[in-house]
């Protein structure tokens, strides 16, 4: 009976956000992947309350008809990575802004819009778009990701044959108070070809973001997001990577308040000896839900992969953690690591963790922890014995909290930029 | 080295072989006794859950609360969250109640009850005669200098047979019975706790107990008393495709204190059988309980036919300030476990604890864990769990620790660590953790590892061979919980770990 009724409902809630929706015009290849895409929805359905992935998040507004409307937010301080020798790329709620980005040419790599490469009737991106995403719709259903793919209006793809000079940067700015944005991105790194993304900025009132990247044999990826500041943003994001031989996959996340937020990571090990670090750090001030849901599988031996996520809450926010390493018959010598902490600073914030191991191989070293306290009153009076001011000394232990998850950006200066942002945070917030 | 690893391996193989042939023979308690039975006819419906009422004298609210219990299941689904996955159930092909039909007319002692059942449980090593004053668990004879008495409560399919020591412990104000008798004799206990920590709805296999449960034991402790004995029942399932649902009421009155001990078996049958249990118990202010289960009903053979499909509910409300509850188990037996001893801390400073260690071998599956849910300040809780899976066996640990806003100060520590042995089985950890308040502090760690080989090979090169070696091995991942448990069920508890574990080697 109940399960009977959930499944209508979610019927009834996804054909009546489809109706909303145009599937955009292509050629070939688009057009079948979109139209798979549209019946691995509607097999799954959206997600409902009641579903167990979205237990401790609410997705009503994230599959509601209409965007629920964002104010805009002007940021007083200068954007991020604004200092780093990039190539831009700029998207306007949605909207790919020609004027605002560089040109798409860089040397090593191969850069298109989806909303062009998906006219022609043949290209590469059509081994990516839509399959890694569908490779990650089981065991668990990502019914917003397979939305995307069948709806998404642009995007970037992305084909790296050697070392990127620069790295790519993905701004998304957000200038209309109610504006819903659906954008996919591919990235094909062939063997040995090493690439940093970069993206940043609220992207719009409702963001739907797919990013699915292949990482070839010793292929190097480098990712780090910092998601805009806006108060009232809602964001779902998925990253589908799969990971070949040899290779390395690094990807970091700062999320500074916006109402809601989901990143969802789906990562798999297909060559050996790989590695994976998936890390994100989360501040949240008020009105913040923030879920972090990451599935590791691995499906090869001898891989590493690392999960760290740090958040520090106050003022009633949320901080969800969902992750998972899944770890095959055969997939031998694996090494798994996951660590999730929140800070609470005051007594309204929640943590809500689901840490989860699934593991079929005997000889692999996995492990997780997961904490939630308050700051640790005996470092406190430590610093303030030493005739540091109180709001200083908190400070000082939600950065070094932070530490482990920022640590995992590699390249110094982009780091830096992070620590600033952290430390942009921690000066607003008052007391 | 390498070479001298290449010879352990070589030889676990050959061993391997020969003890999977064996290991049908491994589990000890799968005779089954030969006795005349009464049984309900098949299947439920509100007439068998009338019947069963009947049959067990009720008053006329116990009925029509059994009655409303089952309109309930009629509406609930099954779950399927669990990672346990077994052939879809019948539950109208099945029995619900079954007793010796010598226990038609209710013996008015144990001396009369038939010699038959009696030898049963003296054959499983539970002797019921007050003059032996030791639970009969295995090797424990030796100890009897200690004089620690433990009165038993023997349920044999849907009867209780009857209960030792009643008089003593009545004495000292204590009531262990059954749970028939109880709501015969002491209805208003019953009518005031009954239902109160599972409610008769809380979920379809509880809500199935509720409709259709037939005995189980019964336990009020007055205020101040700490029990003189233990308390034990021993629940035996004989008779065939009979599914047996009892139930256990516990109550801690203020300041009381008192150890309980379950023990379970069945005989090796082909085909599946289900148990599906709630225990319930009550801890009012500065009370304290201790439960302790060893689970050894039969398992299956080695292709995972037959065994027992085992749906337990239990939970401990600490419901008043500084109540403190303990569950221990050990899950050896069973076809499949889905089980998850669970304590609430209302009372401010209340405690609760659950150590557990839980053995999956050949085509086992279990999926158990504790849930720990933080209301009152300062309570506390600690949760120490220790898979091993072998074989093909499915192992998995889901656990919830819930602090509520008001639950301020509220601890927690988890430990939840997995063995692997062998390459075939899986062992998987499903914790829930949600934290809403600062001033608590939880801490979760888990890890999943596979039997050391150095450890493996120094026992071996000390003339112990692979099974006893890695029977010490996993004695030693345990024993943080073995310690746990009384000192009878710690030695049996720390045998059946070798004896589970049997043929799992290579």
């Amino acid at each position: 009976m109940a399960r009977a009724d959930l499944k209508k409902e979610k019927h009834e809630a996804t054909e009546a956000r489809i109706s909303t929706l145009n599937m955009p015009q292509g050629g070939t290849w688009a057009s079948m992947a979109r139209n798979e895409a549209l019946s691995r929805l509607r097999g799954m359905g959206l997600p409902a309350r009641r579903d167990e992935y979205w237990k401790y998040t609410r997705p009503d507004t994230l599959i509601q008809q209409d965007a629920p409307a964002a104010a805009l937010f002007d940021s007083l301080e200068p954007a991020v990575f604004d200092s780093v020798d990039r190539l831009k790329i700029v998207f306007v709620d949605g909207v790919f802004d020609a004027a605002a980005s560089d040109d798409l040419s860089l040397s090593g790599v191969e850069i298109d819009r989806l909303e062009t490469a998906a006219a022609a009737d043949i290209h590469w991106a059509k081994d990516v778009y839509g399959r890694l995403e569908a490779r990650g719709q089981t065991p668990v259903a990502r019914p917003l990701a397979a939305l995307n793919s069948a709806y998404a209006t642009d995007g970037i793809l992305i084909r790296v044959t050697g070392k990127a000079a620069k790295p790519i940067s993905l701004i998304y700015t957000h200038k209309s108070e109610a504006s819903d944005a659906i954008l996919h991105h591919v990235i094909k790194l062939e063997k040995g070809a090493e690439l940093t993304v970069l993206e940043n900025g609220p992207a719009a009132s409702r963001f739907n973001k797919v990013m699915e990247v292949e990482v070839a044999d010793g292929a190097k990826f480098h990712h780090i997001r910092a998601q805009g500041r806006d108060h009232e943003r809602r964001a779902a994001t998925h990253l589908f990577t799969r990971l070949g031989s040899e290779s390395l996959f690094k990807s970091f996340t700062l999320t500074v308040n916006g109402a809601l937020t989901r990143n969802e990571a789906v990562i798999e090990f297909s060559g050996d000896n790989a590695v994976a670090h998936i890390a994100g750090a989360a501040m949240g001030d008020g009105a913040f839900h923030h879920d972090d849901t990451v599935f590791i599988t691995h499906d090869a031996v001898n891989c590493e992969s690392r999960q760290v996520y740090k958040k520090v809450l106050r003022n009633g926010a949320v901080g969800v953690f969902q992750g998972k390493i899944l770890v095959k018959e055969g997939a031998q010598k694996t090494d798994g690591y996951q660590i999730s902490q929140a800070l609470l600073l005051d007594d309204d914030s929640q943590f809500l963790a689901k840490p989860e191991l699934e593991i079929y191989a005997d000889d692999v070293a996995c492990s997780h922890g997961s904490t939630t306290g308050a700051i640790d009153q005996d470092a406190l009076y430590y610093l303030r014995s030493r005739g540091v001011t109180k709001k200083e000394a908190t400070d000082l232990l939600v950065l070094s909290f932070m530490a482990e998850a920022v640590e995992e950006i590699e390249d110094e200066s982009l780091r830096e930029e992070i620590v600033t942002r952290l430390t942009g945070w921690l000066e607003r917030r008052s007391g | 080295m390498t070479t001298v690893k290449e010879e352990i391996r070589e030889g676990v193989d050959r061993e391997t072989v020969e003890a999977v042939r064996e290991v049908g023979s491994t589990y000890k308690h799968g005779w089954n006794t030969d006795i005349e039975m009464e049984y309900a006819p098949k299947g439920v419906n509100p007439d068998i859950v009338r019947l069963i009422s009947t049959k067990n004298e009720e008053p006329e609210w116990m009925t029509e609360w059994r009655l409303s219990a089952f309109q309930r299941w009629e509406q609930m689904e099954e779950p399927t969250w669990a990672m346990v996955s077994y052939p879809e159930i019948d539950f109208q092909d099945l029995y619900y109640y079954a007793r010796p039909t010598s226990m038609i007319e209710k013996p008015k002692s144990l001396d009369e009850v038939d010699p038959k059942l009696l030898a049963t449980y003296e054959k499983l090593g539970i002797p019921l005669k007050e003059q032996m004053i030791l639970a009969g668990v295995e090797g424990a004879e030796d100890y009897q200098a200690e004089g620690r008495k433990v009165a038993v409560d023997a349920v044999f399919d849907s009867v209780s047979l009857g209960t030792t020591f009643q008089k003593e412990l009545k004495k000292a104000g204590v009531i262990f019975c059954s749970i028939s008798e109880a709501i015969r004799d002491h209805p208003e206990l019953v009518k005031k706790y009954l239902g109160t920590v599972v409610p008769a709805s809380d979920n379809f296999y509880a809500t199935l107990n509720s409709a259709v449960f037939s005995d189980g034991s019964f336990v009020y402790v007055p205020p101040g008393v700490r029990c003189p004995m233990e308390l034990s029942t021993y629940f035996r399932i004989n008779a065939e495709n009979t599914g047996q649902f009892e139930r256990t009421l516990i109550i801690a009155d203020k300041g009381s204190y008192v150890s309980y001990l379950e023990g379970c078996t069945a005989p090796k049958r082909d085909v599946a059988q289900l148990h599906a249990a709630v225990v319930e118990i009550i801890i009012e202010e500065d009370a304290e309980v201790k439960y302790s289960t060893v689970q050894n009903w039969y398992p299956g053979d080695e292709d995972g036919k037959g065994g027992i499909y085992n749906f337990v509910t239990k939970r401990a409300d600490c419901r008043g300030d500084r109540a403190k509850v303990m569950w221990t188990q050990v899950e050896t037996g069973s076809a499949i476990t889905w089980k998850y001893p669970s304590c609430i801390l209302r009372g401010d400073d209340s405690q609760g604890e659950f150590y557990s260690i839980a053995i999956a071998n050949n085509m086992q599956q279990a999926d158990t864990g504790t849930k720990m849910v933080h209301l009152g300040k300062n309570t506390k809780s600690r949760i120490v769990s220790k898979g091993i899976s072998a074989g093909r066996a499915q192992n998995t640990y889901r656990g919830l620790v819930s602090m509520h806003p008001k639950a301020q100060n509220g601890r927690n520590y988890t430990q939840c660590d997995s063995l692997l042995i062998g390459d075939k089985c899986g062992a998987h950890t499903v914790p829930y953790i949600e934290v809403r308040n600062n001033t608590a502090r939880v801490e979760h760690e888990a890890t999943t590892s596979k039997v050391d080989d150095d450890q493996l090979f120094y026992c071996r090169s000390r003339g112990m061979d692979e099974e006893e070696a890695v029977a010490l091995v996993v004695n030693g991942f345990c024993r943080e919980v073995l310690q746990a448990l009384p000192m009878e069920f710690a030695m049996e508890a720390q045998q059946l770990v070798a004896i589970s574990l049997e043929g799992s080697v290579g």
